[in-house]
């Protein structure tokens, strides 16, 4: 699937690009954008220190297990997978409450510990666990009641009422969170065993 | 009011969470500076491990949009959206969305700019750019930072709901807005 987006996307590209005569921009953008994909990894890096050696802090106080204790009814039914008060359900918690308040740079170092928790228990480390999709399910559908940025972005082009945009944003991330929890349930429990048991036939 | 309330949230949360850690660290007699460097070590490492997966995906995402082919593509698409009570104009920002935030974000500011915040198509803008995610850009760094290359049903479940977000941002803005 990926193999496949990745090679639409870039032969697509070139073969608009020389269709469009716009053959010379698409070379420079090649080295470009590799320039760029180096560049957002570089702006990760303090980024991710100062969080760990926070979260490291947090890990060693207890708080994580105590979090992913308190969560015990929500994870059980999310990640069947993962043993309760495995330091991994702690991480996904913090991350997710960071994206619901809209606080990006600290999401991505708690999820990134997540990742490697999840990783440690994963049977296939070449393969995505059902945990680690379920977890990236919820993370790229999350409720949002902060959309701090288009906030700014409607301050600065003059709106009358910048935060008008908020209640719509709530409502529309809540529901997709919803949805696409119940449709990643519905393939684990009922969907994939079916589908498995007819290719065996 | 909400809005104050949220943007004080947003203002606190981190020093106050640093302050959570460090008091209760140090409650519970947890070596704090030496625990923190033991923990910030990693941080280099799984940067540096996601730069092959990035520089992957933003030299396809960069090259397919510079190139025109995303145009080409949002023009394919523009018959289905008008059914659906959104504006063309708005396609490039839906298709973008998930594949580069920082790319969409600058489409959603240029479709504010032009067409006016308090213009339908700046208010749906604003609400499709805050409902939807960067799927691939998430998938990416977090699969590339432990070395996993098959994603299984992570990708599919990403894009339906950034589907989801975006019919539910047209319906919500063609309810209150229109």
């Amino acid at each position: 699937m990926l193999d496949l987006i990745w090679l639409v996307l870039l032969l697509g590209g070139i073969l608009a690009g020389a269709l469009t005569g716009k053959i010379e921009l698409v070379t420079g953008t090649l080295f470009s954008g590799a320039n760029e994909g180096v560049k957002v990894c570089l702006d990760l890096i303090g980024l991710m220190t100062l969080w760990l050696g926070m979260l490291e802090i947090a890990k060693q106080a207890g708080l994580i297990t105590l979090i992913a204790r308190w969560m015990r009814p929500l994870t059980r039914v999310l990640f069947p997978g993962v043993p309760p008060e495995h330091p991994a359900l702690g991480a996904i918690i913090m991350n997710i409450s960071a994206n619901i308040l809209g606080l990006g740079n600290a999401a991505t170092p708690f999820g990134l510990k997540a990742m490697e928790e999840l990783q440690k228990i994963n049977p296939d480390p070449g393969k995505a666990s059902d945990a680690m999709c379920t977890f990236l399910a919820l993370n790229t559908s999350c409720l949002t009641l902060i959309p701090a940025t288009i906030i700014g972005v409607r301050v600065a082009a003059g709106s009358s009422n910048p935060t008008e945009v908020v209640a719509p944003t709530i409502i529309a991330t809540g529901f997709s969170m919803v949805i696409v929890v119940l449709i990643d349930i519905f393939w684990r429990t009922l969907l994939r065993p079916w589908y498995r048991r007819f290719k065996k036939c | 009011m909400l809005d104050v309330v949220l943007a004080k949230i947003s203002i606190w949360a981190i020093p106050v969470l640093f302050c959570v850690f460090l008091v209760l660290g140090w409650a519970r007699r947890v070596p704090v500076y030496e625990t923190f460097i033991q923990g910030a070590a990693e941080g280099f490492q799984i940067a540096v491990r996601i730069i092959p997966y990035l520089v992957a995906m933003f030299v396809a995402i960069k090259v397919f949009r510079v190139s025109g082919a995303m145009d080409m593509l949002a023009r394919l698409c523009a018959p289905v959206l008008s059914i659906l009570g959104a504006p063309p104009e708005v396609l490039p920002l839906a298709l973008m969305r998930p594949l580069s935030g920082s790319s969409a974000l600058g489409i959603a500011t240029e479709l504010i700019k032009t067409y006016g915040p308090d213009s339908f198509l700046g208010r749906l803008a604003s609400v499709m750019q805050g409902t939807t995610d960067t799927t691939f850009f998430v998938l990416t760094v977090y699969f590339g930072s432990v070395g996993i290359k098959k994603y299984r049903h992570a990708l599919a479940l990403g894009l339906i709901a950034d589907l989801t977000g975006l019919l539910l941002s047209i319906f919500l803005c063609n309810l209150i807005f229109k």
